[in-house]
């Protein structure tokens, strides 16, 4: 981790900013688009995976624990690294307290992290914003929350990343209620990724998971499929 | 000479239908000699989360201010009440990081869960293996004389007096027979409304 750099290269400008969060920023914003959406009963999160013939398939979204999921918008090797050290912490909690970790203490301690690089030496800022969805046991509830490469995190009732999140946002912002269930959480997550889509969304280029109480999971290209002749 | 019996000590506890029950004798000695007899070994965690730690005097009460520290940080960060079995996870652990030069205490967790009210106990060696029986635990220099008493002491769905019935008798017994405890018993009765404490008297020996 940077071995001959013992100062950090994340420095404060003039204006009391650092230029190095700014523009991990902008490689979040130019990246693929995901949203994120907390409906009354679980969490619906929902990316671009753009595919051509010659791709073989890769998951964007990433299970972390049980009952806890991820997606980015960003630098993809950078969310590699973050989800694995995600699944470290959750696994290591659970070996040290004999319970599942909350939604919560894990985006804390991530966050913890994500801001470690902003303030260390030779290292630079992840080139990623993370959305975590989680369903926590006790008491019984579901919780978005985003996680920036500043080491900032926000908990939110619906939100998106990535390029035309600001289209995507507003559009959430008439579409969402807290009254969604699940299932309509699905369509409005898919029907505000279409605000974002250059080209046309098919199961092959969009990638969808909930995390309810029975756990994280990845929707099916079938489900997937269902959900668009639906739209 | 067991470094376990030096200092004395015995510590029961039962579960009961929405209740435990947790006691413990108050003798502290170096061997033949008593030292003290007000040193009882249960110990607050929190509201409904009690420990006992018998054993080597001094090792008890440096793993209870590791407990306490753990504890505060756990609530502190979760910001809520610490459960009785993630308490003893935590307790356990500790214990194992020691596996080859052990804290001379075996602990003992009782209480109820925070949420659910739902009673738990767990007792522990010095390398702490949780047992979780659903009856009745007994630590200490007099757990022999205790399991034995307990076993027809116990019933399952015992109220708060019932339970505090047969936890005290049973410590009594112990208390006659076990020579490196005595001088009284404490005993904690834990409800989901209070947590009613009464001292009494045994054989003053």
């Amino acid at each position: 981790m940077g071995d001959h750099y013992g100062f950090s290269l994340t420095t404060f400008s003039p204006s009391g900013k650092l230029m190095q969060i700014e523009y991990a920023l902008n490689a979040v914003k130019n990246g693929q688009p995901s949203v994120g959406l907390k409906a009354s009963d679980g969490v619906v999160l929902a990316t671009e995976n753009p595919s051509s013939p010659l791709y073989e398939e890769q998951a964007k979204i990433e299970k972390i624990s049980k009952h806890i999921g991820c997606v980015y918008s960003g630098m993809g090797p950078d969310a590699r690294l973050l989800v694995k050290r995600a699944r470290k912490i959750a696994i290591t909690y659970e070996d040290m307290y004999g319970e599942e970790i909350s939604t919560t203490q894990l985006v804390t301690r991530l966050a913890a992290v994500m801001q470690e690089y902003t303030q260390s030496g030779g290292v630079r800022p992840f080139g990623v914003s993370l959305l975590i969805a989680g369903w926590d046991a006790e008491p019984g509830k579901p919780l978005l929350f985003q996680c920036d490469p500043s080491g900032a995190y926000f908990a939110w009732k619906a939100t998106a990343l990535g390029k035309n999140d600001t289209n995507a946002k507003t559009f959430l912002e008439k579409r969402f209620s807290e009254t969604l269930e699940l299932d309509d959480g699905v369509h409005t997550s898919l029907l505000t990724l279409r605000e974002c889509f250059d080209v046309g969304m098919t199961e092959d280029n969009v990638e969808v998971a909930v995390c309810n109480s029975s756990g994280f999971h990845r929707l099916t290209k079938q489900q997937v499929k269902d959900h668009l002749g639906a739209l | 000479m067991s470094i376990m019996s030096y200092t004395g000590g015995t510590v029961l506890a039962m579960a009961g239908d929405d209740c435990v029950c947790i006691a413990s004798d108050l003798r502290l000695g170096e061997q033949m000699n008593t030292v003290a007899v007000d040193q009882k070994k249960v110990h607050k965690i929190s509201e409904k989360v009690y420990v006992g730690l018998c054993g080597f005097h001094s090792d008890a009460k440096t793993v209870l201010d590791k407990i306490m520290f753990r504890k505060n940080l756990y609530e502190l960060r979760e910001n809520r009440s610490i459960k009785p079995k993630v308490l003893a996870t935590i307790i356990s652990n500790l214990a194992y990081q020691h596996r080859f030069g052990s804290y001379f205490t075996e602990p003992l967790v009782a209480g109820l869960d925070p949420v659910s009210h739902k009673p738990y106990i767990c007792a522990m060696d010095t390398i702490g293996n949780i047992c979780t029986p659903e009856d009745f635990v007994a630590i200490g220099t007099g757990a022999e004389y205790l399991l034995g008493v307990s076993e027809s002491f116990w019933r399952k769905g015992m109220n708060s007096e019932e339970l505090f019935e047969a936890t005290a008798q049973s410590m009594l017994s112990a208390l006659e027979r076990d020579a490196a405890s005595g001088w009284g018993a404490v005993v904690y009765t834990i409800t989901k409304d209070k947590v009613n404490i009464r001292t009494i008297k045994a054989r003053m020996d």
